[in-house]
């Protein structure tokens, strides 16, 4: 089926959950919460999922319940965002070093205070070192794809590690967007039921979570890091066997306009379709810029990376969360460290913007290609002074 | 564990820890955290059995079916036996290694 239907792409996730025949959803559902476990909910309550759907009674408890439910063998999954992602951060460490290959969606929310309810990617960066894979979204299409993907990324048995799929708080979760829904038949022939390699069993019982002492410590957490790192390679298989099934092709790292363009800007989500239109635009009057597109933050693909900025001068790392006292955005942290690394000579410029839901309009991207940041501070997009 | 703990090599454990074979906790003598030991005075004790009860480690153990006494490899030394201990049976003393 190739038909676009007008669809909310948080129904779309839920819908996706559901085609990836989900077993265990635990979630909270209380602001910040969205459609996705509110739809799951109903498609569970409707019979047309054979899953168990857990109401809890926090964010905390979503993720512990959720992480029960995988090492009994389920395939998890759960949704959250903002604050609630916060509440969960303890157990998103015990997902990843459990080696449990949950899935969850987190709609990218700004933290209070001040209280707010509207997108950026504070959530998610505040959490980017918990051990989890982490892809973010483009457009409502992309974020079906990618959570039929994740389960199957998550899974594999050379990875086993928690999957998170990071999509825009409202400039993708609450619009209606065309997208086409892949059919039960062809999510059941790309994705397989899963296959646990330990379970929670009477039959055969094994320990879980055991305490590890010194002596063995920094042994479980190099296994635990090489399994992310090495999860790249299994990434990429999945995204080419996708693009094979379903004919839309995803990387890991996707370039728009880079051919022989000095400027790139580099960011992360929905807004790189914003780039993308300014970027036609600047071209119609002779200005060249290329868009760099991080669509997997975690394990960090440092070789696409390095490949997209081959020949590049200038770049302009555009980020949707606060530093927080660090030097620059985390985004800006890694491509900086990359570039000093290997030695590159590129200029590194490094931009807040869209903070809290606040739009970034055409002209501001475009400000950025005409006059380059002056001195070595970060410079926040559209403050008032 | 089949061997002590400081031989592991990375890639020799289980994704995510998995223990697979089972009891092995007791091959984790836990005795060596202590620093005062449980002394048990018979002529006290009414054999109520509240130590044996109360031990979180289940250190706590029945000799000859008639009094208790604590297991020091796995003793911890954190003396509830000693404060549910009714007829005050139980003394923690320093213990000096």
């Amino acid at each position: 089926m190739t038909t676009k239907k007008g669809i909310e792409v948080s129904i779309a996730v839920a819908e996706a959950a559901k085609l990836a025949r989900v077993e265990v959803i635990a979630a909270y559902p209380i602001t910040p919460q969205t459609h996705i476990v509110e739809h799951l909910a109903e498609i569970v309550a409707d019979g047309e999922v054979e899953a168990k759907y857990i109401n809890v009674e926090s964010e905390h408890s979503a993720m512990s319940a959720c992480c029960g439910a995988s090492a009994a063998g389920a395939r998890t999954f759960t949704s959250t965002s903002a604050q609630g992602l916060e509440l969960m951060h303890e157990i998103l460490f015990i997902a990843s070093g459990m080696r449990l290959p949950i899935v969850m969606a987190t709609v990218n929310r700004a933290l209070s205070a001040p209280l707010s309810i509207w997108g950026d990617q504070s959530d998610v960066m505040a959490a980017r070192d918990s051990g989890w894979i982490m892809l973010f979204c483009e457009n409502g299409q992309e974020t079906v794809d990618t959570t039929i993907m994740a389960f199957k990324i998550a899974e594999d048995r050379r990875v086993l590690l928690p999957v998170m799929i990071n999509l825009d708080g409202f400039s993708l979760s609450h619009v209606i967007e065309p997208i086409i829904m892949p059919s039960q038949e062809d999510v059941d022939a790309f994705l397989p039921s899963y296959n646990p390699l330990f379970t929670l069993h009477p039959d055969k019982p094994v320990t879980m979570g055991a305490y590890a002492m010194p002596e063995l410590y920094t042994e479980a957490k190099f296994a635990q890091e090489t399994a992310i790192r090495n999860s790249k390679k299994v990434i990429d298989e999945v995204m080419e066997e996708f693009g094979k099934q379903f004919g839309r092709s995803y990387k890991s790292v996707e370039t728009y306009n880079c051919d022989g363009t000095d400027f790139a800007f580099i960011a992360i989500g929905s807004i790189c379709e914003n780039i993308k239109t300014c970027i036609d635009d600047m071209k119609d009057e002779g200005k060249e810029a290329g868009l760099i597109e991080m669509r997997l933050f975690r394990p960090f693909p440092e070789d696409d990376f390095l490949k997209a900025i081959n020949g590049k001068k200038r770049l302009a790392v555009m980020e949707r969360a606060m530093p927080g006292g660090a030097t620059y955005g985390p985004l800006f942290n890694e491509i900086a460290a990359l570039i000093h690394t290997h030695g590159l000579n590129i200029t590194t410029e490094n931009y807040i913007c869209g903070l809290g839901g606040r739009d970034v309009q055409p002209e501001e991207f475009k400000n950025v290609f005409v006059s380059p940041q002056k001195g070595t501070n970060i410079t926040v997009i559209g403050v008032r002074e | 564990m089949a061997k002590p703990m400081d031989q592991y090599k990375w890639h020799e454990l289980n994704a995510g820890c998995v223990i697979e074979d089972v009891g092995n906790a007791s091959e984790y003598k836990t005795g060596d955290w202590r620093s005062q030991k449980p002394v048990h005075d018979n002529t006290k004790c009414t054999r109520c059995s509240l130590c044996w009860l109360f031990c979180p480690d289940s250190a706590v153990y029945e000799v000859d079916d008639e009094y208790f006494d604590s297991n020091l490899d796995y003793c911890k030394g954190c003396g509830i036996c000693a404060k549910e201990c009714k007829p005050g049976a139980i003394t923690m003393v320093e213990e000096e290694r």
